[in-house]
């Protein structure tokens, strides 16, 4: 049950423009084990997206994945043709996106267009596929499946065409679903709508899912694990239950702050001071250490890299290794704790 | 402004999207008088190119010199020419000639320019930079000077003057189709069937093609009319079709000579020119607002 479906290993991924290098994903590593969820949460800009684009080399033109590994079932994608890339795509792995206002191509009805990837990977004449495509689009929960696969795009609504998206890939059966913040655009009510719809889904089918999100309430709902992301860095990386009762990294900790809650009653909802830097200039050390409120001239000076807890939780902070002196200070939902520093025992990478 | 939206009611049936769309465009189209004239002026050619020379009587190029340069009679509608040729019946031979001209030509460069345009939109890169290079150079040209000079090396003949207008209408259709391109690449549908592993050539003409159809159909229509004015404007010039064929721009160059003494061997075949421009030009330009989706009511 647990065997290990995807992994992926210190990724990294560069855009050139006329002026600059920018590091979009800089040393990404996790592992997606089967039927389990995975979510990667970060801010605008943080290389979330770029990862996963990077797992179906969808990249554009001046994007090239510069090193680590994508082993897909043992096989690492980053080897791979496009043509092989191709058979993949929608077949083994499949993407959906942020705006399914635009996600369908208006020209062509629903069923043409879920009808075209079955086409391709499953052999099947336009009138088999076609009869498919009613069948999906009544397990994503459409109403008279049979007259909505002949209209188009235009006649539905976002969270509709949201389902047709996912109708869409899971066409082939996939393994591996990623979801590029798939609630981003719907309103409340319809978002919890798709994600119990892609939970549900989920078990049925018994795939994998990457959820990709800056939403820590649709991160609570639905992962399993979290890769937290910072300027294409991960920076906490651990099972949900103890990245919410513990979040141990300042940028969790901040983002952990910023969420309104019932149970606590905080006058005022703390924010992260400052922005996200700008990828062609890169703090020297941590890249946190500008926003962070317990930065030293360690961490303003040297990277820290990112090492295993004794739970076994990823976390890259100077905190938590032996190098930092004293105690640090964070405030976590209005109340003081002690961050527990040296608990951290080995460093993955070298 | 009167509204004609169909009203849709309860338990009416409602047609489907596509007709619907049709109808949308048909309704435009319909409320732009100058653009129907143009349309029936068009079909009522293609007919007459078509079906003409069955209808009228004798040889275009039957001589009768007893009667020639014959003002236009009742025997001979647009009179006679300098050899007797019944002017009417030339012109009439020449609406096929004028319209194969204009279809083939048009044809040929919109093909071209169109696979030209969305190859280097959808790629980029070098390719797009290669491509968009070698249409400036051509577009550098004056349209007749180029048809000229490639007339000029493939030697006189119609099927000529027709691979040189389409090689001047290639630039015309490239950009117009790299610039639609550009667009569409970047909407999120392409990235989506991407991540469904369709392969370029899948998403080029499946997904991209029709998204640019538009302004391809319009440019075609505008493209026949500019195709026609330089076949003639050859043929006046001697290069392309030769006499005694029945060629507009040729029928004006022989009666130059005459235009003094019997104006009317010009006068026709400039009036026909000037109506087929006319007609491609006006419906082009209606079939541009009715397709124009930011054109609604």
């Amino acid at each position: 049950m647990n065997s290990v479906l995807l992994e992926v290993e210190d990724l990294r991924t560069t855009f050139y423009t006329d002026d600059a290098e920018v590091k979009a994903v800089d040393g990404v590593s996790f592992v997606l084990r089967k039927g389990k969820t995975l979510g990667i949460v970060g801010e605008s800009g943080s290389g979330k997206s770029i990862t996963a684009l990077s797992i179906l080399k969808l990249l554009a033109n001046n994007g090239k994945i510069v090193g680590g590994k994508v082993q897909f079932k043992g096989e690492d994608l980053l080897t791979y043709s496009d043509k092989k890339m191709r058979d993949i795509r929608g077949n083994a792995i499949s993407m959906i996106f942020q705006e399914p206002m635009t996600s369908l191509n208006p020209v062509f009805t629903v069923g043409q267009q879920i009808s075209e990837s079955i086409m391709k990977h499953q052999n099947l004449s336009k009138k088999e596929a076609l009869v498919k495509s009613v069948e999906l689009l009544k397990l994503v929960g459409i109403p008279s499946p049979d007259k909505r696969v002949k209209q188009y795009p235009y006649e539905l609504s976002g969270g509709m065409r949201q389902r047709v998206m996912i109708a869409m890939a899971l066409a082939c059966n996939p393994e591996i679903l990623i979801a590029d913040e798939p609630t981003t655009a719907l309103d409340v009510t319809i978002q919890a709508q798709i994600l119990r719809l892609i939970r549900d889904l989920q078990k049925r089918l018994g795939m994998s899912v990457i959820m990709i999100t800056h939403d820590l309430g649709v991160v609570a709902e639905t992962c399993d694990s979290v890769a937290v992301m910072y300027a294409g860095q991960v920076v906490e990386y651990s099972d949900v239950v103890t990245l919410f009762q513990q979040p141990k990294h300042p940028y969790t900790i901040g983002l952990m702050n910023s969420l309104p809650r019932h149970d606590v009653e905080l006058e005022k909802l703390e924010s992260i001071q400052g922005n996200v830097p700008n990828p062609k200039e890169m703090p020297l050390g941590c890249r946190f250490a500008p926003r962070c409120p317990a930065a030293t001239d360690l961490c303003r000076r040297e990277m820290p890299e990112l090492m295993k807890d004794t739970e076994g939780n990823d976390i890259r902070c100077w905190i938590y290794s032996e190098k930092w002196e004293g105690e640090a200070e964070v405030i976590v939902y209005g109340e003081k704790r002690i961050a527990e520093s040296r608990r951290t025992e080995t460093i993955l990478s070298d | 402004m009167v509204q004609h939206t169909p009203v849709v009611g309860i338990g009416q049936k409602r047609s489907s999207p596509r007709v619907e769309a049709y109808k949308t465009f048909w309704r435009r189209l319909r409320k732009n008088k100058a653009a129907v004239v143009g349309g029936v002026l068009i079909l009522l050619f293609v007919l007459t190119g078509i079906f003409g020379p069955f209808f009228t009587t004798g040889d275009p190029n039957a001589t009768q010199i007893s009667n020639k340069l014959a003002p236009p009679s009742g025997e001979h509608w647009f009179g006679t020419d300098n050899y007797g040729r019944d002017i009417f019946t030339r012109i009439i031979h020449g609406m096929g000639i004028t319209m194969k001209v204009g279809f083939l030509s048009v044809a040929l460069g919109g093909t071209v320019g169109v696979i030209l345009g969305i190859f280097s939109g959808y790629y980029g890169g070098p390719l797009d930079t290669f491509i968009m290079r070698a249409m400036d150079i051509l577009l550098a040209f004056p349209g007749i000077l180029l048809a000229l000079a490639i007339v000029s090396v493939l030697g006189g003949s119609l099927q000529n003057v027709i691979i040189a207008v389409g090689v001047f209408s290639v630039p015309a259709f490239a950009r117009i189709v790299r610039g639609s391109t550009l667009t569409v690449r970047k909407l999120e549908y392409i990235d989506a069937v991407k991540a469904l592993g369709a392969s370029d050539a899948r998403i080029i003409f499946k997904h991209i093609l029709p998204n640019v159809l538009s302004p391809i159909i319009v440019q075609l229509t505008l493209r026949i009319a500019t195709a026609v004015l330089t076949a003639s404007g050859l043929a006046f010039l001697g290069l392309g079709a030769k006499p005694p064929t029945p060629e507009w721009g040729a029928m004006l160059n022989e009666g130059r000579a005459y235009m003094q003494q019997a104006p009317h061997l010009v006068l026709f075949p400039g009036i026909m020119i000037v109506l087929v421009v006319l007609a491609f030009n006006i419906f082009g330009d209606g079939l541009r607002d009715a397709l124009d989706p930011k054109m609604n009511k």
